[in-house]
């Protein structure tokens, strides 16, 4: 029913939020789950973090099929250079093989990557992939369209040598405050820590998200408030 | 010497920087859907408070829910800041009306009807205003429910809906609306229908307003959210059997040697 004009010579922007944080010890990825066609949400509960060896994970952002196909194909180059090293591939490799297939096929592609993970010899690393297949290592890094709410937070709120709980509740809190703002992201908030100990997958449901500026505590119906006896507090 | 012309032609004349016609071309700040039903007494209608600037949910309290007169309820998808024009134009509606003083009131058909000629005379003049329209309302027991699009398409029916409430919520409503709705089942429907676009419309925004209209009046609910559900074991781990494609039983493999 409704006529809208789509731009199609606007560059297709990355919906996602995705988040790679360095602490002492190891790294926090995290990530959004909506995964979205123009206005339609394809897919709320998409998984954008990537495993692509056992230290080293990659967040997607872009095309889905784009990240995909790269990741699939970093994680095969990977599993090869692993056994013919006889030991694990460290981050920096991973990264490199990333923005190898990024810069070299750069007219084709659209997704901008982050690849984190921990190896023996560097510990926690975290390296930026843009769209273009520049590589940027950075203590943190963040990417996607919902990305764009978060860089005066992290100015403010980002410290050298936080703890692992203190990252992880960081990158937590940064998707929430993303997807509170941008349509493109949403669903659940997604977290991967990978230090000398291993790798802890955490799941942080879109109903136990904090809640930020005019947001209200949700219920089940408009009846069980309209049917309480006491008087509901004005929400400012 | 041309000494007619016409004001079109009269801006460009001279070393004017004036532009020739204003039009619309594409909206700014939006709302996405507005659904609505008939129900047992009345009207029931939900929109959520959210004014989107492009992906951006710019805004979280804007009332896209408005009542008209004494006999109607009007709610818009759309630019707005057109919508804001369209109230204006209410206004001065309702107040000639009032002005009458002759005991006659506009009933929800009239305004209904009123709105299609402004949009669609919007349209001819390629500066249409940017919003899809539901007015709902009751008179003397008649329930009514229509809806105006920007191009100036209208219609009644027992159940309508805007934008993206057109593709998701509809065929909920052809599925499980009946005459006669209660109060209860009918506020329950509406948000089944508003819980699916909060999932599947990135433009959604979980704060929304249920109004109903009777031969009483008109109630607008205070804002509220919807409890969103999360808890299925495939959104805890949708990769485990996905992850690598072709090298799954190898990437298997590789997990326990390198142990």
């Amino acid at each position: 029913m409704d006529l809208g004009k789509v731009n199609l010579d606007a560059p297709h922007s990355m919906g996602t939020t995705i988040i790679g944080v360095t602490y002492n010890g190891g790294v926090v990825l995290g990530a959004d789950s909506r995964t979205s066609t123009g206005v339609y949400v394809a897919n709320r509960a998409s998984d954008k973090i990537t495993q692509l060896t056992d230290n080293v994970f990659v967040c997607r952002s872009g095309s889905a099929a784009d990240s995909q196909i790269v990741s699939d194909y970093v994680r095969y180059f990977l599993h090869q250079h692993t056994i013919q090293l006889g030991q694990p591939a460290t981050v920096k490799v991973a990264a490199n093989l990333v923005r190898l297939l990024a810069y070299n096929n750069k007219n084709m592609l659209q997704t901008g990557m982050i690849v984190g993970g921990w190896d023996k010899y560097e510990g926690g690393k975290i390296y930026g992939v843009p769209l273009g297949g520049t590589i940027i290592e950075q203590p943190f890094s963040i990417g996607g369209s919902g990305s764009s709410y978060l860089y005066g937070f992290f100015d403010q709120a980002w410290k050298e040598g936080m703890t692992k709980d203190e990252a992880e509740q960081l990158v937590v809190k940064a998707v929430s405050l993303a997807i509170a703002r941008d349509g493109a992201s949403g669903g659940v908030v997604r977290t991967v820590i990978i230090n000398s100990e291993g790798v802890t997958r955490n799941f942080y449901p879109g109903d136990k998200l904090p809640l930020w500026h005019e947001e209200l505590e949700p219920h089940n119906s408009l009846l069980d408030i309209l049917n309480s006896t006491s008087p509901e507090p004005m929400n400012i | 010497m041309e000494m007619l012309m016409d004001s079109s032609q009269a801006e460009h004349s001279f070393l004017s920087s004036v532009t020739a016609s204003e039009r619309t071309l594409n909206p700014y700040v939006t709302g996405t859907s507005v659904v609505a039903i008939k129900y047992k007494d009345g009207i029931l209608m939900a929109a959520d408070m959210g004014g989107s600037y492009g992906y951006t949910l710019r805004y979280k309290s804007v009332e896209r829910l408005k009542p008209v007169g004494k006999h109607s309820l009007l709610g818009a998808s759309g630019e707005i800041s057109d919508f804001q024009e369209i109230l204006r134009y209410l206004d001065e509606l309702i107040l000639y009306d009032n002005m009458w003083d002759d005991g006659n009131s506009l009933g929800p058909k009239e305004v209904h009807s009123y709105l299609t000629r402004v949009m669609y005379n919007r349209r001819n003049k390629f500066n249409p205003l940017w919003n899809s329209l539901i007015l709902g309302g009751v008179k003397n027991g008649q329930k009514y429910l229509g809806m105006v699009s920007m191009i100036g398409v209208n219609f009644e029916d027992n159940h309508v809906a805007t934008g993206f409430g057109n593709h998701l919520a509809r065929p909920i409503l052809r599925d499980e609306w009946h005459d006669n709705l209660s109060f209860e089942d009918g506020v329950k429907l509406l948000e089944k229908c508003m819980r699916v676009l909060l999932y599947r419309d990135t433009t959604a925004v979980n704060k929304l307003q249920i109004a109903k209209i009777t031969e009483e009046g008109v109630t607008i609910s205070q804002p509220y959210s919807l409890k969103t559900f999360w808890g299925y074991s495939a959104f805890q781990n949708p990769t485990v059997h996905a992850e690598g494609s072709w090298l799954d039983m190898v990437t298997g493999w590789a997990v326990t040697t390198m142990e």
